[in-house]
């Protein structure tokens, strides 16, 4: 066992607060103010369903500390983390606006098992959503705290004192004040709270609404920002681990010789983990190549084109997830009937950063573990089961994450580096080459969905009868005003049902939403073709009863200067509505389509949304500019490629993601909605892409693809 | 083994390694310098990007007996001090980045774009950083970033 002292695991120029090491906090918590804050949500409220860990609920889902020091100084601590989405400034402006002190004054820690209450991770667009009100909360109850106590020491009743950066000051007489700090210092006040976030209005918000410089951009552009694969403890060494060739093969045989005759290497079996260990992770790839290992067949005898049909042959029995009327007797008002089949492929996550963890095993036989995760808290109850220790021996950290979008809500690296490091005596660094991330990866499902909806006289939906397989519930449901309608979901993302998946799959971002809002959008773009309006005004007509999302549509067309025309208009315009996490949106593609070899290069894309509150409105625009770029990829090239078990994608080279030649001109709406609280901004852009663009194609060489990714392949077959 | 000497952002370095060693994992795991980040490792994504001699290089495909004797900079050493260098300072102002996974070999690539040309256009920029990948869709601010750049003043940085 390497010697190792406590504080040495935590590196130099850690990034979020200089107050991470366990006794550190524990001093700054010894005085001052605490207050626990925890929120189980309403039922009925969009619940988060990812659960890696099985966890059976152990504390409230929503969970948010905040500390007022002796010095003033606000630390607030939840379970979330910083993966490139903003909260580590989002966040603290919601804290600092309800304690009202200056943003400066603020502290964050994200992401450590042992500093944060429990959150069961960050996905579904929550962090600002959910999380915000209960972090308000918290922080009102400890500026309430304060107040209060400021009235005992200036003799001053509550009503007649307010606060301006820290400091509580009579109404009738500025002078008369008294700092925070002053209030907390050499105190111990603890408040542990459980219930309903009641807040107050939002009309004299200073800090959130505004957009401060990002917390984390010089660490960003100095290189000092951490992420896990940076935290080298001493004496830690590399792990190379033996991999399959192919989905559910076993192995049959190994030979590890060659590499073990490699000075400076080691190789370390534990259960089924085989790795070759080396201080330099290129020597230990080295080694790893000398490794002679035979496997069974691969049982799986799917491909991108079988598995479609294999789909529709093994999902499990449907249920219907929202449904009124009759489908029949909507049918029988029906002048014309649209029936058509959509399909999508499977999409890598594909971060920059690929899924890393170090683990190291201190004297005592605590295990502390930094990971890249979107999960840490799940993550620390799947360790301490991997190690059969109890949770309270192993803390997770979480440093800088290199983009997740769902993908590292699984972090079977983590537990990897943990069991190698207490097999190995030693810290250990995994961290997946980039054919590994490909290979486990929690891929985005494959979908086949199918539709049949109906059209009176009038041109109005009279009946939507809606099937998905593979993609799940999110995003299924229509919002058209249509009085006949069923909904019926068989399988999803959130579990390999019936092995339907010859691999893993989970959330990708926004997950389900980007193929369900697909086959919607372009099912409506055929009705409106069929009912002989152009494709803005039809969804008008048919969203009389949905004023919100009318107004989105229009916020849209108007930025985007839509002259209605009867689609294939050859103009290459296409529009697509979508609600996701709570925010609603509507995005406009201009395309050009390149008639020889069907090659789609988007132009121009307009996206209006209705997120509530704006906390942060640069953040929010990043967020949409993000949704829309990264939805280039999941709309135009990116389909993952397999064959008996085997992914045929092992690199950029092949898997090709969004470049900087393929990016449109992005113009962004964000609508004003002061009386809604905050919504999700992370995800709702990116469902709507794959459909603006479709429609956009269909319109420029009324080419009608059903089919994600649009390759130049399947537009030109689709061209007559 | 043998022994190789490089220089790492100005300061001389005397290494006793295989000649067939990687520079990037030489500059993490060797000389502790994890700012330049491991993507793909075939020279497809960019986040090695480093600067020898002046020119932009994938360091994860780089032999360090290639760069023997050479002038290697690496994200940490294009500050001056606190003073960011311009390709930094559009990053943070046009906010070129999310994760900021991708980023470290962004601004040494647009730093080493502005050192081949120093006034490219904005279809100039995006041809040169075809070749960088970034997952967040930063990239039409990485591009108002390197813009912003080309009309700083030289200053700081690698030559």
């Amino acid at each position: 066992m390497t010697e190792h002292k406590a504080e040495m695991i935590v590196p130099e120029g850690w990034g979020f607060v200089e107050t991470v090491d366990r006794r550190d906090f524990l001093k700054l918590t010894s005085s001052g103010l605490l207050v626990m804050f925890s929120l189980t949500p309403p039922k009925g409220a969009l619940r988060p369903v990812w659960n890696p860990a099985g966890i059976q609920r152990p504390s409230p889902d929503f969970n948010a500390f905040v500390h007022v020091g002796a010095d003033g100084r606000v630390t607030m601590m939840v379970g979330k983390i910083e993966m490139g989405q903003g909260v580590m400034t989002s966040l603290p402006q919601l804290a600092a606006e309800e304690l009202g002190v200056s943003l400066e004054n603020v502290d964050v820690v994200l992401g450590d098992t042992e500093l944060c209450p429990f959150d069961m991770g960050t996905f579904g667009s929550l962090s600002v959503r959910t999380l915000g009100p209960v972090l308000r909360a918290a922080a009102a109850e400890a500026r309430a705290v304060l107040v209060q106590m400021a009235s005992e020491k200036l003799g001053i009743p509550v009503a007649e004192l307010f606060v301006e950066n820290g400091v509580v000051r009579a109404k009738a007489d500025r002078l008369k004040h008294v700092p925070y700090g002053d209030l907390t210092a050499g105190k111990r006040i603890e408040r542990r709270l459980e219930g309903k976030a009641a807040l107050a209005a939002v009309a004299n918000f200073k800090i959130v609404g505004t957009s401060p410089q990002r917390r984390d951009a010089i660490d960003k552009v100095t290189g000092r920002a951490k992420y896990a694969g940076d935290v080298i403890p001493p004496g830690a060494l590399h792990a190379r681990l033996v991999r399959p060739p192919a989905h559910g093969v076993a192995l049959l045989t190994v030979d590890t010789k060659a590499a073990e005759a490699v000075p400076g290497v080691r190789v370390v079996r534990e259960g089924e983990l085989i790795a070759v260990l080396h201080e330099h992770r290129d020597e230990a790839d080295k080694a790893l190549k000398l490794v002679n290992a035979t496997y069974s067949p691969a049982p799986s005898v799917l491909d991108g084109e079988t598995i479609f049909a294999h789909l529709e042959k093994v999902a499990p029995e449907g249920r219907a997830v929202a449904q009124a009327g009759s489908i029949d007797d909507g049918e029988k008002f029906a002048t014309q009937t649209v029936t058509q089949k959509y399909l999508k492929g499977y999409v890598a996550h594909a971060p920059m950063e690929t899924h890393s963890a170090v683990a190291a095993v201190a004297p005592d036989g605590k295990v502390t573990v930094w990971a890249s995760t979107q999960t840490p808290f799940p993550l620390q109850t799947q360790v301490a089961r991997a190690l059969k220790i109890s949770t309270d021996k192993v803390r997770i950290i979480t440093p800088f994450v290199g983009g997740g979008f769902g993908g590292k809500s699984a972090s079977q690296q983590a537990i990897e580096a943990a069991r190698l490091a207490v097999a190995a005596g030693a810290p250990v660094r995994v961290v997946w080459d980039r054919t590994e991330e490909f290979f486990f990866d929690t891929f985005d499902p494959a979908a086949v969905i199918t539709i049949r909806a109906g059209l009176d006289a009038s041109k109005r939906i009279v009946s939507w009868n809606y099937e998905v397989i593979g993609a799940g519930e999110r995003g299924s449901q229509q919002f058209y005003d249509v009085a006949n309608h069923r909904t019926v979901v068989r399988g999803g993302w959130n579990a390999n049902q019936n092995e339907m998946h010859p691999f893993g799959i989970g959330p990708w971002r926004a997950p389900g939403a980007n193929a369900n809002t697909f086959a919607r959008e372009v099912h409506i773009d055929i009705l409106a073709q069929k009912a002989g309006m152009d494709p803005v005004a039809f969804r008008e007509l048919n969203l009389a009863k949905n004023p919100r999302m009318l107004r989105v549509l229009r916020a849209a067309a108007d930025k985007f200067g839509w002259q209605g025309k009867l689609a294939p208009s050859k103009r290459g315009f296409g529009v697509a509505l979508g609600d996701d996490a709570g925010t609603y949106v509507a995005s406009i593609a201009h395309v050009a389509v390149d008639a020889a070899t069907g090659a789609v290069q988007v132009l121009r894309v307009v996206c209006a949304q209705d997120m509530g509150v704006v906390v942060n409105p640069v953040g929010a625009m990043q967020q949409l500019e993000g949704c829309i770029t990264m939805g280039l990829g999941y709309t135009l090239a990116e389909e993952v490629r397999f064959k008996n078990g085997v992914v045929l994608d092992k690199n950029f080279p092949t898997y090709h993601i969004p470049r900087f030649s393929w990016v449109p001109k992005i113009e962004g709406v964000l609508l004003d909605s002061p009386d809604l609280p905050a919504q999700g901004g992370g995800e709702p852009a990116i469902v709507t892409m794959g459909a603006a663009v479709a429609n956009a194609v269909f319109d420029a060489v009324g080419a009608r693809v059903v089919q994600l990714p649009l390759t130049a392949a399947r537009v030109k077959a689709a061209m007559v | 083994m043998r022994s190789i000497s490089i220089t790492v952002n100005g300061v001389p370095h005397s290494l006793t390694v295989a000649d067939d060693r990687r520079l990037l994992w030489v500059l993490r795991d060797d000389l502790g310098l994890t700012g330049t980040k491991f993507g793909c490792g075939v020279s497809s994504c960019g986040a090695c990007t480093v600067i020898v001699d002046g020119k932009a290089v994938r360091s994860c495909v780089t032999s360090i007996k290639a760069v023997e004797g050479k002038k290697i900079t690496t994200i940490e050493g294009l500050a001056n001090g606190s003073h960011l260098a311009p390709a930094q300072q559009g990053f943070v102002d046009h906010l070129g980045f999310q994760c900021g996974y991708c980023t470290p070999g962004m601004i040494m690539g647009g730093h080493a774009l502005l050192l081949q040309n120093p006034k490219p256009t904005r279809d100039e920029i995006a041809k040169g950083m075809e070749g960088h990948l970034c997952r967040c869709g930063a990239h039409v601010r990485i591009i108002d970033a390197i813009e912003q750049a080309s009309h700083a003043p030289a200053s700081g940085g690698a030559k």
